[in-house]
């Protein structure tokens, strides 16, 4: 694999029942390439979180994942609200997903600490109004 | 003990065979909160859950468990079976609870 791979990927904030379809093709897409498990996991894990995050709080956004040679990158934008205290959204157990979310089995808070710990860099970039761009790197 | 196996056993009714029947199950999982499985089911594992919507698979397909045993009586409704189907994940349902389901599991693996 020399050529990096670019992936992209529309997360639609309509049909809650659909979030994880793009975080499993990325899994079986990687898979394929042979990349090791653990990584693969990494990878399917930080990227469900925040694929979830995306449709329970900002009505969907976007998600490019570049695979190279080295590590898989993943960049998720989305134009929500943003997020008022990041410090405190990083926080396990911290959550402002609303009773219908909780009822489905999400909202525990878990999110963004899962995402950050099972990426090797994550940067967070929101601006409250405007949106959300979270970017994480597993290296492989 | 394999997937197959497990399904050999009857201990548990079989809703969808999956196509990872030969995967060894690993330990048994306990967990209803989707957020925390995501974070801590082991890979390989058995997951015990009430929680018997689509998000389940979802998560069971993210964290590569080995199957799903929906216990305490709990039946999947129809887009559940579908998305097992598609997903090709090994679903069962108990009429046991969380805690004797994972025993009863545990105990099976262990012998």
């Amino acid at each position: 694999m020399s050529e990096h791979i670019i992936l992209t990927y529309e997360i639609s904030a309509e049909d809650f029942t659909r979030a994880g379809e793009a975080s499993s093709d990325v899994k079986s897409k990687l898979k394929l390439l042979g990349i090791r498990p653990d990584v693969v996991r990494k990878v399917a894990i930080a990227m469900y979180e925040g694929e979830i995050n995306m449709v329970i709080h900002a009505r969907g956004g976007v998600i490019t994942v570049e695979i190279s040679p080295e590590e898989v990158a993943m960049v998720l934008t989305d134009e929500g609200p943003g997020i008022p205290d990041v410090e405190l959204a990083m926080q396990e157990g911290y959550s402002t997903a609303p009773d219908e979310i909780r009822s489905l089995g999400f909202g525990a808070g878990m999110g963004l600490p899962n995402m950050k710990k099972c990426s090797d860099e994550m940067d967070l970039e929101t601006t409250l109004g405007v949106g959300t761009t979270i970017r994480m790197v597993v290296k492989i | 003990m394999t997937v197959q196996a497990l399904i050999e056993s009857q201990v548990f009714t079989l809703i969808n065979k999956g196509d990872t029947l030969q995967r060894e199950i690993t330990a048994p999982f306990c967990c209803d909160l989707l957020s925390i499985a995501m974070g801590k089911a082991p890979s390989g594992c058995g997951w015990v859950t009430v929680m018997g919507n689509v998000n389940t698979l979802a998560v069971a397909a993210l964290t590569d468990t080995a199957c799903v045993i929906l216990a305490e009586g709990i039946t999947p409704e129809d887009a559940v079976v579908k998305k097992a189907k598609e997903q090709s994940i090994t679903v069962f349902q108990t009429e046991m609870s969380v805690f004797e389901a994972a025993l009863t599991l545990y105990q099976m693996l262990h012998d």
